[in-house]
């Protein structure tokens, strides 16, 4: 049982807040933000995971002498993460557009022809 | 009925989310760092530049970076294709 | 979103300060290589700006001026470069970077001064220019969407 690790928790915490969000609202809009804090958990996760304690950024121009340097790879990793969430939120959000247009509300109960 | 069931699975979740991320290993010591040396090393030499982030997304790992232009560029042309208006109109 | 878009202060404003982040995103994309940042930090920028643009005038402001076509088009020419820049040396692998330390005249000098050092703007290979493709990709592809989405939302409304 560690504490120390707080990033992480602070990380874990956003993801559980996402899925509260996204489990237990009824506009649609609000689906999509907390499909959106779930995106945001996994990022704050991915690059707090490749830090050294007491390090400097991983650029070597005008840097400190006589410091270590954090891992370079989890953050290009998580360029490549907030491109992808940026790219489905605009397609919900299209969708949501849609999905108004054709049934004059938002209400997720009551978007049913999908079924039977 | 539902609600409360719907309820005590996202408490499991959430209790398995926080509890597996207090066993991580301690914030500040990486597990593995090997090819993270080798990137660090041996960047100006080969690539000849600077910023060691810009060249892991660009030269060490490419093939990541062309995946990921893919899909902004398929979002972008599915957003552009649900807009347009059809010329036979289907009022 | 009104048609005519917010009050004087704010285009006022928006039209002194679109020029200023239009060339801090530029100076971003291309020292993408020495300082923090890149083609797609710097895209994300330039598309910001355009997005005040279209807020603080509205769509009547812009309706006339920019054709979204022009913009679709541009996005297509910065990913064919992308693609283009990875079959450069396509002698040795896919993506490798054959213009770094070649003593060229493109970006193909090398760095003497290991370590920590000012930063030497000619060096790189093809990480410059992959740069720039991918900031002009990522800057008209934000640009589309945001007038597509306002344009299409906002026609059907009011029919």
């Amino acid at each position: 049982m560690n504490i120390g690790n707080l990033p992480f928790i602070a990380a874990a915490l956003l993801v559980v807040l996402g899925i509260y969000t996204f489990l237990f609202k009824r506009n649609l809009i609000k689906l999509v933000i907390g499909i959106s804090l779930i995106e945001v958990g996994v990022n704050l996760l991915l690059v707090s995971v490749g830090y050294r304690m007491d390090g400097i950024a991983p650029i070597n121009t005008m840097a400190p002498i006589g410091k270590q340097m954090v891992l370079p790879t989890p953050q290009a990793l998580t360029l490549t993460s907030i491109v992808i969430g940026l790219a489905t939120t605009a397609l919900l959000l299209s969708f949501c557009v849609f999905i108004y247009r054709h049934y004059g509300t938002l209400d997720v109960r009551k978007i049913k022809e999908l079924r039977g | 009925m539902r609600k409360v069931l719907l309820f005590t699975a996202f408490l499991f979740v959430s209790a398995f989310l926080l509890m597996g991320v207090t066993e991580m290993r301690p914030f500040g010591e990486p597990a593995a760092s090997a090819m993270d040396d080798y990137f660090i090393e041996n960047t100006q030499t080969e690539v000849a530049v600077n910023n060691i982030v810009t060249a892991v997304v660009f030269d060490y790992r490419g093939f990541d970076t062309l995946g990921e232009a893919t899909v902004l560029f398929a979002a972008v042309v599915c957003i552009l294709g649900l807009f347009r208006k059809l010329k036979e109109d289907e009022r | 979103m009104k048609e005519q878009g917010m009050s004087v202060i704010v285009r006022t404003v928006t039209r002194f300060v679109y020029a200023l982040i239009l060339i801090f995103g530029f100076y971003v994309i291309m020292h993408g290589h020495l300082t923090p940042g890149g083609g797609f930090q710097g895209g994300a920028v330039v598309a910001s700006a355009f997005a005040l643009l279209l807020v603080a005038f509205g769509s009547a402001g812009i309706k006339g001026r920019l054709n979204w076509h022009w913009l679709q088009t541009l996005e297509e020419i910065g990913a064919i470069a992308f693609l283009g820049l990875g079959f450069l040396g396509i002698g040795t692998a896919f993506f490798y970077n054959m213009m770094a330390n070649s003593g060229g005249f493109l970006f193909g000098k090398s760095i003497e001064v290991l370590g920590s050092n000012p930063g030497v703007l000619n060096a790189g290979g093809t990480v410059p220019l992959m740069n720039w493709a991918v900031g002009l990709k990522v800057m008209t592809g934000i640009a589309c969407i945001v007038i597509v989405m306002l344009v299409g939302a906002k026609k059907e409304e009011t029919e």
